[in-house]
């Protein structure tokens, strides 16, 4: 009860000095808003990359040849150190986590057609790669089980080719030149951006990898085989499952190393995640000066409010209020100014991020966990920085305060 | 204890000073008490040692030696809290300067002691202070600002929020220092009406003026009580009422030489400022 009357006085008296409050607040409003606009900027830039990380395809592991390819004359005849398509055969027979496997090859060359031609990367791969990658089709169809073993000379173009060759048109039922062989185009993939080292994913074009191995490249090694697993939570079984069934496929001994390499999608994003986390911290830091700034300003204000008012505080304690009483008071305006302040930071903040998200057309996110943060942290300012001043208050003797001119 | 019905009962009070290097004996030696429904003056020149002294009564400072009973407590061995409590509880404050919160309406600043009451003996504060207000005669102007009262009204919200507490003695440091003669006269009719109803009252006044309408005139002179007399005191509503006379009289007189003036110029308007 008596620190609710506490409370209604320090109410009163920060209501009655609008200016000097608002003033004081300023400090505290601006660094709660710049610590949550930092670090929603932060968060924002971290769940972009997360999410074109995401877009590279979920719960997908990628087996690549491994370091040891390039070690020269000790290689067996068979080159087991090279991926095959009887790896990826082998895993689709035998692993129990492997939803979907897919070889993939490239090539590297013209597309003619259409409008004119465009140098792009053909992918050799299965059936399963749309699924693997998560990835939708614009038109048309993906090539089926049937067309895939038999070779047939079919195309899916990524959108950055469709939209370069055939600017006017839906490229379904055209057909492109590739090296000279021609291919008819069945579909047209999804746009799916850029990855987050700024490689366009679009600028691809997709075809049965028997297609690309008999009537393309003549290359028979394949440069990946992507595996995705049923969910996200097989990930780690996964990949020791695989990698027991690589070495197998390979004939390697207990001591010879591995001679491929398997990564998921969490070791590409951690590294990512990695860059935006620093930069959050070190945003939220540079915030949390201006913040630390804001706090000094109470006390300042505080201690020239004590001094501003030792009449009242003389008046307080002749007619009966004990030390305490004082101290609390100053204590209670000071938190109730730095929370109000942190309350209208809080909103400063989110409005802002939210106007540099729509302006800028940056990624903001604004989560809850920093708008608790900020409110705690405003009301330690407010208790740090307000117990000097509070503290001066009631340490006044009574007669000299009365005085007090 | 004492065997009377005494509300202070000082005993030997001495306070020493240092002001730089010198000692400054402020009280040597003062003995007083002070009975339940008194109305005292306390007189003395500046530097006399009655500021001291009130400041000690008041509870707002400790003397040096000696020893200081109020209601049968020995004040000067309380701690700062417990000395803030009696303040509190036993002690209603009247300032020279009023000392009145700004921007505080008068009802706010009557229940500002109740804040700090920790026996929690009013459960309605803000009726506890209605209550004083009407008592001192401005039951009409609760929510009045300090600078929207005139300087007798504001010390009558000084006295009603020394009162609200229901003290056993009302202090009272150079009440009228600070309000011309009229507002004098009726601020003390207001302390002589309190005191009829039972409430012990010090004031502390240089002033002739004020002391003649105490009962009991205590003076000192430095620093020792040289004169402690009973007398007759002038009743300040009769006071009153001849200054409202005079004045009417006065006024009276203005408005028939105005309406003289009036009368022979055309000219009245013009100095109506």
């Amino acid at each position: 009860m008596r620190a609710f009357r506490l409370i209604k006085v320090a109410g009163k008296s920060i209501v009655k000095n609008k200016m000097r409050t608002l003033l004081t607040m300023l400090g505290i409003i601006i660094g709660v808003g710049a610590v949550i606009i930092m670090v929603a900027i932060g968060e924002g830039a971290q769940s972009q990359i997360e999410e074109q990380i995401q877009n590279l395809g979920t719960n997908m592991l990628v087996i690549t040849p491994g370091a040891a390819t390039t070690s020269g004359a000790s290689q067996g005849a068979m080159s087991f150190n090279r991926l095959r398509s009887e790896d990826a055969d082998k895993i689709r027979n035998e692993s129990v986590y492997a939803a979907g496997v897919s070889e993939v090859i490239f090539t590297r060359t013209q597309i003619v057609g259409g409008n004119g031609n465009w140098r792009s990367t053909i992918h050799g791969v299965t059936t399963d790669y749309p699924v693997i990658r998560d990835w939708d089709l614009r038109s048309g169809r993906f090539f089926d089980a049937s067309e895939e073993r038999t070779g047939k000379k079919v195309i899916v173009l990524g959108a950055t080719i469709a939209d370069n060759l055939f600017p006017d048109r839906d490229p379904v039922g055209e057909r492109v030149l590739v090296r000279n062989v021609p291919m008819d185009v069945i579909g047209v993939l999804e746009m799916k951006g850029q990855t987050p080292d700024g490689n366009d994913q679009d600028d691809v074009a997709l075809a049965p990898v028997q297609t690309v191995q008999r009537r393309l490249s003549n290359w028979t090694f394949i440069r990946q085989i992507l595996v995705n697993t049923y969910s996200p939570d097989d990930i780690d079984e996964a990949q020791e499952e695989l990698k027991a069934i690589m070495r197998e496929a390979h004939g390697l001994a207990d001591w010879a190393p591995d001679d491929f390499e398997i990564r998921n999608q969490e070791q590409l994003s951690e590294a990512a995640q990695g860059t935006t986390e620093v930069m959050t911290a070190l945003l939220a830091a540079i915030a949390s000066i201006s913040l630390l700034v804001g706090g000094i300003g109470i006390m300042n204000i505080m201690l020239v409010s004590v001094t501003e008012r030792t009449r009242e505080i003389g008046i307080r304690m002749a007619i009966g209020a004990r030390g305490g009483d004082v101290l609390t008071q100053f204590l209670i305006e000071s938190i109730v100014m730095s929370i109000l302040g942190g309350a209208l930071g809080i909103a400063l903040g989110v409005g802002g991020s939210s106007l540099l998200g729509s302006s800028m057309g940056w990624a903001t996110a604004v989560n809850t966990e920093t708008v608790v943060v900020a409110i705690v942290f405003s009301a330690a300012v407010g208790i740090f920085f307000g117990f000097y001043p509070a503290r001066k208050a009631a340490a006044l003797n009574p007669i000299d305060a009365l005085r007090f001119e | 204890m004492s065997e009377s019905n005494a509300v202070i009962r000082v005993e030997g009070i001495r306070k020493t000073y240092l002001m730089g290097k010198t000692e400054v004996h402020a009280l040597q030696g003062v003995d007083f008490t002070v009975e339940q429904g008194e109305l005292v003056a306390i007189m003395g020149a500046s530097g006399s040692g009655k500021s001291t002294l009130m400041n000690i009564i008041g509870g707002l400072d400790y003397p040096s030696s000696g020893s200081y009973f109020l209601d049968g407590i020995e004040v000067n061995k309380l701690s700062k809290n417990e000395l803030a409590d009696v303040r509190n509880q036993k002690i209603g404050f009247v300032f020279q300067g009023f000392n009145l919160l700004a921007r505080t309406s008068a009802i706010e600043n009557t229940e500002l002691p109740l804040l700090y009451d920790r026996k929690n003996r009013f459960k309605n504060h803000r009726e506890a202070a209605r209550k004083a207000l009407e008592r001192v005669g401005l039951g009409d102007r609760v929510d009045h600002h300090p600078n929207e009262l005139s300087g007798g009204q504001q010390q009558r919200v000084a006295i009603a929020r020394a009162l609200v507490t229901t003290p056993s003695i009302v202090l009272a440091d150079e009440p009228t220092g600070n309000l011309d003669s009229k507002t004098t006269v009726e601020v003390m009719q207001l302390f002589q009406e309190l005191n009829a109803e039972g409430v012990t009252i010090i004031l502390v006044t240089h002033e002739d003026e004020v002391a003649r309408y105490a009962r009991r005139v205590v003076e000192l002179r430095d620093g020792q009580i040289i004169k402690d007399v009973i007398q007759q005191p002038d009743s300040a509503a009769d006071d009153v009422r001849d200054l409202l006379a005079r004045r009417k009289a006065a006024q009276d007189l203005e408005a028939e030489a105005l309406a003289g003036d009036a009368a022979t110029t055309n000219q009245g308007t013009l100095d109506a400022g």
